[in-house]
């Protein structure tokens, strides 16, 4: 018997109960939600459970949601059981005074640049991390440069002197 | 005598420890010709032993996903071929697939056999720099520049089907821009007649070559396990045994109807990558045959399909532009990113060069994404790299980097 979205749905929330929450299907992707102080518990019960073998980690990676008071700061993970062929996505929340979320490096040696990814960017603390340290940005920047509070530039700002950009002035 | 060697100059100022200190901290990169792009090793060598190492990314990150977060769909097109550079047009098409699917979008198969021949054509293409490399690196330079004329024969057929070469832009969300033109596949034809060739003669070069053996049997080599809890994908993967191919375990652009194998390797050293590699090409020549006869098959108004029927996405025909007022219209529309997308999450994947490349693309009903993130398959697993090197030789590390094809532009995005 192949696995299904609501075999593991079951065996989720018959483990953790109300934990699990916000389950979804968007595009038959069983997506769910659970608390940040659940996150390792509940990946290392999908990864160790006989039948479920959600042993790999596809991907890691944050969202900012600056209008969701309380739990602003996402971190998505993106689970595969090889065996079985299935997929499944969990969402972690926390608040963007308090980003603390537990690593999963322990588990997956692969979260590690993937949560100094993620924190380069979105100022998420990974508590236990061995090595959390910024990794495509320069060492000393002092802020995060993904949250939706840095827009980017206007495009249709006109302060730019346009003949430096090979735009306009005396050459067209 | 050995008071005097020790008794040190007092206006030099050396680090603690550096007298008694019995190893060297070397850097490798991050310019340097081995390397292949820009990236940094700092490596603790005992002679020529590598003790430690650790690794410095992101010399040429460029913000792909923040700027993404501004630009209509068709803009991001472009950031995607500045990934892996190697082979872009799947980078492109990956894209496009994505969008497809947020936006529920189903393409005619001639569509899709198209995109499997261009995808193909840039595995190889891919593929075929890669273990070139690997051969120079370990000393052999003729065979990278004998296949070099081959992906230059690739790159024309992209430059037939598109118009560019390196940094493709292909196709259009829905199909392609154009339909191939004959000029297309003469040399499709061509290339599949005489690669075969070139490749068996590659093989020649390396396959049973004991120097090249020598080299790469044995170093390099990481077990299947380990290689799953690092997140590894696509050949170097397979390299270790397992048959994780996306376009087997999540067929997308109709890969079902192809018959091929998934090559895999055992010990997950530099030469089974090589191997895998190698045998894929001969696998993606299988399945650009088996297209190209598909594509053969369509008759009357079916051999013209190029595109889905997508008004809102793809962008009218140039000559109707010119004459018509609801073309123009769309045209802008689409071309300024007026058009909301619906609102959604979707995750794809697709079998890139160098494995697993995923779009996760968030969604708030706006002309630009929400989120985007891509999973860059070297990114995850150049992690492994110090674990990989640790005790090897020097020159043994730089076989290592180029066998795990490691693209700058994909790993810093």
């Amino acid at each position: 018997m192949s696995l299904t979205n609501e075999y593991i749905r079951q065996r989720i929330t018959e483990k953790f109960g109300d934990a699990i929450t916000n389950v979804e299907e968007p595009a038959g992707f069983l997506t769910f939600e659970v608390p940040k102080e659940m996150n390792l518990k509940v990946m290392q019960f999908l990864h160790d459970d006989n039948e479920l073998k959600f042993r790999f980690l596809t991907d890691l990676c944050g969202v900012h949601y600056p209008n969701q008071e309380g739990r602003e700061l996402a971190v998505v993970y993106h689970m595969h059981n090889l065996v079985d062929n299935v997929r499944l996505r969990m969402k972690v929340f926390t608040g963007i005074n308090d980003p603390d979320v537990f690593t999963a490096t322990s588990l997956f040696e692969s979260a590690n640049w993937q949560e100094r990814e993620t924190y380069d960017f979105y100022g998420i603390n990974f508590v236990g991390h061995p090595n959390l340290k910024r990794i495509l940005n320069v060492d000393e920047m002092d802020y995060f440069p993904m949250r939706k509070e840095y827009p980017l530039e206007d495009q249709s700002r006109i302060d730019k002197d346009d003949e430096m950009f090979g735009r306009g002035g005396s050459i067209s | 005598m050995s008071e005097l060697i020790h008794q040190q100059p007092h206006h030099v100022k050396l680090p603690e420890g550096s007298i008694e200190k019995q190893t060297t901290t070397l850097n490798l990169g991050p310019t340097h010709p081995a390397t292949h792009g820009v990236f940094q090793n700092i490596l603790e060598v005992d002679g020529e032993r590598i003790i430690s190492s650790e690794q410095t990314v992101g010399y040429i990150h460029r913000a792909f996903e923040k700027i993404a977060e501004r630009r209509p769909l068709y803009q991001i097109t472009p950031l995607t071929d500045r990934l892996n550079y190697c082979s872009s047009p799947i980078n492109n098409m990956g894209w496009h697939l994505t969008c497809e699917k947020l936006l529920g979008v189903n393409t005619p198969k001639r569509v899709d056999y198209l995109r499997v021949i261009i995808m193909e054509l840039s595995r190889i293409a891919d593929h075929l720099i890669c273990n070139s490399i690997v051969g120079v690196d370990s000393g052999a330079f003729s065979g990278f520049l004998y296949v070099m004329q081959y992906r230059e024969l690739i790159y024309e057929i992209f430059e037939e089907v598109c118009g560019s070469r390196l940094t493709t832009n292909i196709g259009r969300i829905g199909g392609f821009e154009r339909n191939f033109t004959n000029a297309a596949f003469e040399k499709i034809e061509k290339f599949l007649k005489e690669y075969p060739v070139t490749l068996k003669e590659f093989e020649n070069l390396f396959n049973r070559n004991r120097i090249f053996m020598e080299r790469t049997m044995g170093t390099g080599g990481i077990s299947a396990e380990r290689a799953l809890n690092y997140g590894f994908t696509g050949p170097n993967l397979r390299a270790t045994g397992v048959d994780y191919d996306v376009r087997v375990a999540a067929p997308y652009s109709s890969y079902e109807d192809f018959k091929f194998d998934i090559p895999v390797g055992s010990t997950g050293d530099n030469y089974d990558r090589f191997m895998v590699r190698n045998q894929e090409m001969w696998q993606s020549l299988g399945i650009i045959e088996q297209a190209f006869r598909k594509v053969q098959e369509f008759r009357g108004t079916d051999a013209d399909v190029y595109h889905a029927d997508v008004p809102e996405y793809y962008l009218p025909e140039k000559q109707d532009v010119y004459t018509k007022m609801e073309a123009l219209i769309w045209h802008f529309k689409i071309i300024m990113g007026e058009i909301d997308m619906p609102k959604g999450e979707v995750y794809h994947s697709v079998e890139g060069g160098n494995g697993e490349l995923g779009f996760y693309l968030i969604s708030d009903g706006g002309r630009a994404p929400f989120r985007l993130h891509f999973r860059r398959p070297c990114f995850i697993y150049y992690q492994a790299y110090s674990e990989l090197t640790k005790g090897a030789l020097l020159s043994d590390a730089v076989i290592t980097m180029s066998s795990l094809n490691l693209i700058a532009g994909e790993m810093d995005a």
